[in-house]
């Protein structure tokens, strides 16, 4: 299209052959605008919808666990703290950690393997210390950890500020 | 650009052989008359089924099919989800039209007598489809579990428990236990989103590829006459069908956004039936019918005979090809005419009876 065929388009009398191209490209990209519009309306709402909305979650800070009592030594149990769940150890020598048990590498929940004396994650063999430190297999950084509290008899664990 | 595209179109056609298709399509002309504007609702049809499929699968990413989360996931879908009220209302008002847009074609296909030879096997499987669209409809209204689904689907369950002998296993069938409980969602729901839409899938395809072999059929009259017109298929029809599709979908936004599809009150099983209860539009004419027979006729029950009645009727209607023998010689058969004209008067009445009454 020359630059000046959409002016003669649009002018009167536009029977010649410069004139037909005008008016034909001006309804070609009418066309195409509006069509491009259409689409963009009716694809804005579709994606807007697959995108899940946020649930509104109650923000955990801290979370009773339960007995020391009850808390075996050479243990470890998963509690939830939130909607995450967190491993609380209790070694042998009666201390107790509490770490993240998501597993570093690919999301899976992990375990403590008593005959071990790790703690492991089933998926890809990955190991951590009682610590949480990564020790062996593919986790790639140790497990957060969480801080626990013991009041009287009772143990907390809470999120390390 | 178009280099790259042609040599696309190259490597496809080399391998399976696109030019033939082309061919076949640039040959393919669609009959003009005065009853052409006909043609367009098997298309329309077409378009509103995929509506359906893609704001189902949409409605399938946060719906829950369970007694207890039913409800109250497409509660969540029309308050959290974004545009989630226009998605489910869509889908509400495209069954709806869906059903009416098939009607329309089916009886512009029976007054058109396009159902007559070679063209049977269309007719047979777009009844079929027609029935299954029912089904969709009549397995769409239990999911969202609200107070009118569930009693109508206890209703609509027991009626087909009256049919003699089959009555009852098929009842037990389709409720999943003696009574409309979580189970029957389950199944209805199961019903709606897998089965109906394979089954559909086949006939659709089937009914597609015969009406693209055969083209479209004439009325027996013009069909007759020596000067007749016709348009292109690609593109002159095609791209009047496509604008028809869009003011199609721009009736459903409109509908959705004025008039959203309303949600109503949860099931509750041990409620009372609300007053006003009545099934979807499409199923009026047969209720309000059912209503007019006394509860014994002679020896026999008056649903039986009702069901008796609308079953023979359906089965007379979906083998039409194959009794209107005069039509299939190139006669004039009238009757046809006065029974459909007669059956479209009938289901309009009781339709309308059904609705004020």
């Amino acid at each position: 299209m020359r630059p000046h065929d959409g002016v003669t388009g649009l002018a009167p009398g536009a029977g010649t052959p410069g004139g037909e191209g005008g008016r034909r490209d001006f309804l070609k990209i009418a066309l195409g605008a509006g069509a491009l519009a259409w689409i963009a309306a009716v694809l804005y709402p579709v994606i807007a919808y697959l995108k899940p909305p946020r649930q509104a979650e109650v923000e955990v800070t801290s979370v009773k666990v339960g007995k020391l009592a009850a808390i075996e030594k050479d243990s470890g149990t998963i509690v939830r703290f939130g909607s995450k769940p967190v491993i609380l150890i209790r070694s042998a020598a009666g201390d107790l950690r509490a770490l993240s048990a998501t597993c570093t590498h690919l999301d899976c929940t992990v375990q403590y393997r008593k005959d071990l004396g790790v703690i492991w994650c089933a998926c890809h063999n990955g190991k951590y210390d009682l610590t949480g430190r990564n020790i062996s297999g593919p986790p790639p950084r140790p497990l957060d950890e969480y801080r626990v509290i013991v009041q009287g008899d009772d143990v907390f664990v809470s999120r390390k500020t | 650009m178009n280099a790259r595209w042609q040599r696309l179109y190259d490597w496809l056609d080399e391998r399976v052989d696109i030019g033939e298709l082309v061919r076949f399509m640039g040959k393919k002309y669609v009959p003009v008359h005065r009853h052409s504007v006909w043609y367009y609702f098997g298309g329309v049809t077409l378009f509103l089924f995929i509506i359906q499929v893609t704001t189902g699968i949409l409605l399938l990413l946060y719906y829950k099919g369970s007694e207890q989360l039913a409800f109250e996931s497409i509660q969540f879908i029309m308050s959290k989800v974004q545009f989630g009220w226009l998605v489910r209302s869509i889908h509400s008002w495209a069954a709806n039209l869906f059903i009416l847009s098939a009607v329309i074609h089916m009886f512009s296909v029976y007054f058109e007598r396009a159902y007559r030879k070679p063209r049977e096997i269309t007719w047979l499987t777009g009844m079929l489809m027609l029935f299954l669209g029912l089904g969709f409809g009549f397995s769409g209204y239990l999911l969202p579990w609200n107070e009118l689904a569930y009693f109508a689907t206890k209703v609509g369950t027991d009626i087909a428990g009256v049919v003699p002998v089959v009555g009852k296993p098929l009842m037990l069938f389709l409720r999943g236990g003696d009574d409309v409980t979580g189970a029957t969602l389950s199944r209805f729901f199961g019903f709606h989103v897998a089965v109906f839409p394979g089954l559909f899938t086949v006939l659709l395809v089937i009914h597609l590829l015969l009406v693209q072999r055969q083209g479209m059929s004439e009325p027996p009259g013009l069909e007759r006459g020596t000067d007749r017109k016709t348009m292109p298929f690609f593109p002159n029809f095609m791209l009047r069908d496509v604008s028809l599709w869009l003011i199609v979908l721009n009736v459903l936004a409109i509908l959705a956004v004025f008039f959203p599809w309303d949600l109503g009150r949860k099931a509750d099983p041990f409620a009372s039936a609300p007053a006003g209860i009545h099934p979807e539009w499409y199923f009026l004419f047969m209720f309000q019918s059912l209503k007019y027979i006394p509860s014994r006729v002679l020896v026999v029950d008056g649903e039986v005979l009702g069901i008796g009645l609308f079953g023979a009727a359906g089965l007379i209607w979906l083998l039409i090809p194959f009794w209107d023998r005069k039509t299939a010689r190139g006669q004039k058969n009238r009757t046809i005419s006065y029974i459909g004209i007669g059956v479209l008067l009938y289901v309009i009445l009781f339709t309308i009876l059904g609705w004020i009454s």
